[in-house]
């Protein structure tokens, strides 16, 4: 399989983190895939795999601490409650907020939905302090074409159960967010702006300071869908200066079932609840009921406690690592691949093609072959990628092709591992007989 | 598990060469069909004449499995009574639930024919839903063109 693979020229950049020590922590890349084939993870963007660390803070809290917590007074519940709330101070020193401006959800769906649902209550909210934020017929909430599905659905359904209006910032050719028409997009009646940190299709890392400034000059609300910057690269909110960031805590080594809400602590403090029932109340009377100020408003039923501790390891754990560092070794990756890649006849980059403002998401097509082909081949050496639209297909669609393929990378990705992928690619053309007539393949 | 149990010849000749592609006149039904996990598209038309499927004509983007799945269905159901047509689809349906046993393909290959080298494709279930697409399409086309609603 290696025989024909001409020898890489490309340079390597020594990487920040020790891949071999840092893979030796997460179990499952040990394992063989597909009649024996070592297994190259090239799918964190989807969702990431855990480290030892994590998964041994899951197994300590339910060993040990297992209740739930804000509930209670029993030893159990009191050290559960704690540990629930040690677990939010460390989440929220991890992106530089304070412990109450974190609210956890599901996941980055529920944090954004749970923002959209508030401005539709306040709507209706009896409470004058709740309608602050309230959206309708003239006001305008904007997007990105570049968004996940995640992050434009649930405007899309505000809008509609609003009357509100959606407007996006569109893209340029070579994968840019474009701004040439910030001003006008983002007007007086716009209630709120929202866009990724980090395309997860792209890889592009818009500029945010610009729009943030628009929004906030004109009065609207700023989200940051952070699902993949979060992960990859430091974040800090206060340096940020949107009113919301949300992200997920299964795509930064942590476990399903818990994502983030930040919110600015004014903000939250004037957003109605989106889903109700207990731990999120004040006083409740059969007439009716008042609610606990944030984060707890937001925080209905018996939360996600032992995947809160869980993603509080992983926040340690990257800490450990140093953001910084796992910024740089994604980039060192990123220029590697994206070179190595672009070194293959017929084989397209959808998105940036240089490392500046770019994250290391790498969606390609290769000519004459459906990426589900490509994906499939890959598949069969071991080597996992995703194939299709990503939850992005207005991006697939503003570029032309019926979906892409792409490679992600995370701490425990190697050169070794984008080499598997280069040969992969390259073995998929030979399989599928386009490697020597890439020209009038199709 | 090989690959090349997926990729059969046959299918591989189908996707670069398929039969009865492009959307022709005169149709009695045309549906609009898309596998929203990967994108995949297609347009299908129908004609019946009596109860007999004078042709099947489409136009769609997708993998290899779900182009050569059309243009294997087109060569099956055309000039076939629906009722055959549809019964054909129900053969394929089942040895799409196979998962690789050949007694089933075995059992199937006189309806079937060449779409029995599909399947391999059941050995992997993200892949059965790209096999199956154009069948669907069929089957709610062939309904509408009764008369009838989406079955
Ligand atoms: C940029 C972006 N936003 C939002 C999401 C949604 O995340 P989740 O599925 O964890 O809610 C994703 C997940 O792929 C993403 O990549």
């Amino acid at each position: 399989m290696t025989a024909t693979a001409p020898r890489s020229t490309t340079e390597r950049a020594p990487l920040p983190l020790d891949v071999a020590a840092v893979r030796a922590d997460f179990p499952i890349l040990g394992r063989s895939v597909r009649d024996g084939k070592p297994l190259v993870y090239l799918d964190s963007g989807a969702t990431s795999q855990k480290p030892r660390q994590v998964l041994d803070a899951e197994r300590w809290f339910y060993e040990n601490v297992n209740a739930a917590p804000h509930r209670g007074a029993h030893a159990l519940a009191e050290e559960a409650t704690e540990a629930y709330e040690a677990a939010r101070a460390t989440i929220a020193s991890f992106i530089g907020g304070q412990p109450d401006e974190v609210v956890f959800t599901r996941n980055s769906t529920e944090a954004i939905n749970l923002v959209a649902y508030a401005m539709s209550n306040a709507v209706t909210a009896k409470e004058p302090e709740f309608r602050r934020y309230a959206v309708g017929q003239g006001d305008e909430v904007v997007v990105t074409e570049m968004e996940h599905h995640a992050n434009l659905v649930p405007w899309q359904q505000l809008c509609e159960r609003t009357g509100a209006t959606l407007r996006w910032l569109g893209l340029t050719d070579d994968g840019r967010l474009d701004l040439s028409d910030l001003d006008t997009v983002v007007n007086e009646r716009t209630k709120l702006v929202t866009v990724t940190q980090q395309s997860n299709i792209l890889g592009t890392m818009p500029p945010l300071q610009p729009i943030i400034e628009r929004a906030h000059a004109v009065g609207a609300l700023v989200m940051v869908d952070g699902a993949q910057s979060v992960p990859h690269q430091p974040v800090d909110v206060a340096a940020l200066g949107a009113d919301f960031l949300v992200f997920s805590g299964h795509k930064m080594l942590g476990p399903t079932g818990v994502g983030v809400l930040w919110g600015r602590a004014e903000v939250l403090a004037a957003l109605p609840p989106f889903l109700t029932g207990g731990s999120m109340i004040e006083v409740v009377r059969m007439e009716g009921s008042t609610f606990a100020p944030p984060p707890q408003r937001f925080e209905a039923g018996v939360p996600m406690t032992a995947q809160v501790i869980g993603l509080a390891a992983a926040c340690d754990y990257l800490t450990a690592l140093g953001m910084e560092n796992v910024l740089a070794h994604e980039e060192a990756l990123t220029e590697y691949a994206l070179a190595e890649l672009q070194a293959i006849p017929g084989v397209t980059v959808i998105g940036p093609v240089d490392t500046v403002a770019r994250g290391g998401a790498i969606s390609f097509t290769v000519e004459g072959i459906h990426p589900h082909d490509v994906g499939q081949v890959l598949d069969d050496q071991g080597i996992a990628v995703r194939v299709g639209h990503h939850c992005a297909w207005p991006v697939v669609r503003r570029y032309g092709v019926p979906a892409t393929t792409r490679a992600t990378f995370y701490v425990h990705t190697g050169y070794d591992d984008v080499d598997a992928l280069v040969e992969g690619v390259r073995h998929a053309q030979r399989f599928f007989g386009v490697d020597t007539q890439v020209e009038e393949a199709r | 598990m090989k690959l090349q149990d997926m990729y059969q010849e046959i299918i591989l000749d189908h996707y670069r060469n398929p039969h009865g592609r492009g959307l022709r006149e005169p149709f009695d039904a045309e549906v609009h069909h898309v596998n929203p996990t990967c994108g995949d598209e297609v347009t299908l038309r129908v004609k019946v004449d009596g109860d007999t499927l004078t042709d099947v004509s489409y136009e769609g983007m997708g993998c290899s499995i779900s182009q050569a799945s059309v243009s294997a269905m087109y060569d099956l159901v055309v000039g076939r009574s629906v009722q055959d047509a549809l019964a054909t689809g129900d053969d394929f349906m089942k040895l799409m639930q196979a998962k690789g046993d050949q007694a089933v393909a075995d059992e199937l290959e006189d309806s079937l024919e060449d779409a029995v080298a599909f399947a391999g494709v059941s050995k992997y279930p993200a892949r059965i839903k790209c096999a199956l697409m154009s069948w669907m399409a069929l089957k709610d086309a062939s309904a509408r063109a009764w008369g009838g609603p989406a079955a």
